[in-house]
This record gives C-alpha cells, structure tokens and sequence, in this order.
C-alpha cells in the first residue's frame, strides 16, 4: 500500500465517522440545536465523500446549500422556538413504533449485505475519470444543454416554495387583507382612530 | 481510487437508516425534518457514487444537483409549517397534529 493509499482510507475513514457520528447525534439529540450541529457534522462527512468521488462542484454545493442555507434555517427556527423546541419522549404507541423501526432496520441491513456481495467483485477496478470529470464547467456545459428543462422546471419550483413559505409562515395575525376587513366592518373601532389623528 | 465504490454505497445506506430510524422513533417535528435530510443526503451520496461508476456523463452528480435544489425548498416550507403548527398548538410533537384525525 502506497503512501497515496494510506492516506485515501484515512480520509475516508474520517468522512464515514463524520458522517454516522453526526448522523446518530442528529437522531438521538434531547434538543433540536444539538441535532442541528449534528447534521452540520453530517454534511461536512458527505462533503468530504464528494471529493473523494472527484465531484468538486457538488462538493462545493453540499457546503454553501446545506451548511451555509439549511443548517442555519434549522437554527433560526430552533432559536425562534425557544426551550418550546425541546419535547420530551412519550411512551405511546411504543411498541409499534419499535417494532416498526425495527423491521425496517433489519430489511436495511439485509439490503446492505446483498448489495456489499454483489458489488464486491464489479468495483475492484473502477474506470479511469478524465480530469475534468466533476468540475464546474463539464456540469455546467451539460446542465444548460442537456438537462436545461429540469433545470427550469427547478427554477420555478423555488419560486413557489419560497412563496409557499411565505405564505404558511407568515400566519394569520401579519395578514393585512383581514386586518382592513376587520375594520372596516366595524366603524366603531375606527372613530376613535379617527378624532386622536 | 483506492477506497471502493461498495464501501460508499454502504456509508449510504447507513446513513439512511439511521435517517429512517429517526423518523420513525422521534416525536419532535425539528428531528422528523432533520431526519429526512439525512436521507436525502444519503440518497445524494448513492447517487454520485454509481456516477463514479460510470464517469461517461455527469448524469447522477446532476440529479443530485437537483436533489440537494429540492431539499432546500423542502426545508423551507417544512420549517414554515413547523412554525404555523407552533403556533397553533404550542408544541412542536407530532402527536399533538389531531386536527385531522377528530
């Protein structure tokens, strides 16, 4: 094993850990912040697994997007919450939830084993990438050429999201439409309004 | 390339297990939307690495490209409804959406 080797699993290694230790502390965080710095941990693990797989760009994307937009949603909104974020565990419907996790964890497991056996033999030798492969303009020249009409389509999925957001999030009391026809359908409020102006 | 491909594909499904696991055992609406980025993450990292596989063209880096687009809007009407559910009930538990149900 040459140095380069060694110092590919090493890297590896770290991301994997990264990866599953912010993943388990993101699941079994008592308080939502510490979940938060969890799945920070987690995203900077997957990162490092971007670059191993020599995607620079989404590299890149991974940090500004969900450790430079996401995380620091999560964290305004546990801040805005309050110590009302943290909720303690309940024992209803125990059992069920257990056993349904559990069925499913096994199902991954035994998806994971079949899956290790029939890839084994078939990456031992993985093509050579050109250099270019994974950088901003080989995306780029097939994102705006190939793929422009999902690329659109995205476009237009943000705008509604960012207006759906805006619309669910701003809440009943900030709406100015039912303010004005609370007003007006009672004059008697408006008066005093009116003789103080 | 040392590091085989399997060993990525297995960190993937690891990591949306225990994405899964979350959604399924916690009760706090902030940990059920952290746990879904946790498997869209891993999804991602599925994604990229069988384009590693078949580095002809960058079709998985893209659609994970898209993916991680989708996530930050799933986040952000997520978050805005945890904050509407907030203020309707007080509480940030699952079990406290009832408003269907009676």
């Amino acid at each position: 094993m040459t140095k380069m080797q060694t110092l590919e699993w090493a890297f590896f290694a770290i991301a994997a850990l990264l990866t599953l230790g912010g993943a388990v502390a993101t699941v079994a965080a008592r308080r939502p912040i510490r979940g938060a710095m969890g799945l920070l941990t987690t995203i900077l693990g997957i990162c490092g697994c971007y670059l191993l797989l020599h995607a620079e760009f989404l590299a890149t994307i991974q940090l500004i997007v969900y450790a430079g937009a996401v995380v620091i949603l999560f964290i305004f909104v546990v801040m805005l919450l309050g110590s009302s974020a943290e909720s303690p565990q309940d024992d209803r419907a125990k059992v069920s939830r257990y056993v349904g996790a559990g069925v499913f964890l096994a199902c991954v497991l035994g998806a994971g084993a079949l899956m290790t056996s029939v890839t084994a033999e078939r990456s031992k030798a993985l093509p050579a990438v050109a250099a270019t492969y994974g950088t901003i303009e080989k995306i780029g020249q097939e994102l705006f050429t190939e793929k422009v009409v999902p690329f659109e389509l995205t476009g237009a999925l943000l705008l509604v999201a960012v207006v759906g957001a805006l619309a669910v999030g701003r809440g009943k009391q900030a709406d100015p439409t039912l303010a004005s026809t609370s007003d007006e359908s009672n004059p008697a409020e408006d008066r005093p309004a009116g003789e103080e102006a | 390339m040392t590091v085989p491909i399997s060993m990525f594909l297995v960190l993937a499904a690891a990591l949306f297990a225990t994405g899964a696991m979350g959604f399924l055992l916690r009760r706090n609406l902030l940990v059920l939307l952290m746990s879904i980025e946790l498997m869209l993450n891993a999804v991602n990292l599925t994604l990229v690495a069988f384009n590693r596989i078949h580095p002809a063209n960058h079709a998985g880096q893209i659609l994970a490209f898209f993916v991680i687009a989708i996530a930050a809007a799933e986040a952000a009407v997520g978050l805005a409804i945890v904050l509407a559910f907030f203020r309707l009930r007080g509480s940030v538990r699952s079990d406290e959406a009832t408003a269907l149900k009676n």
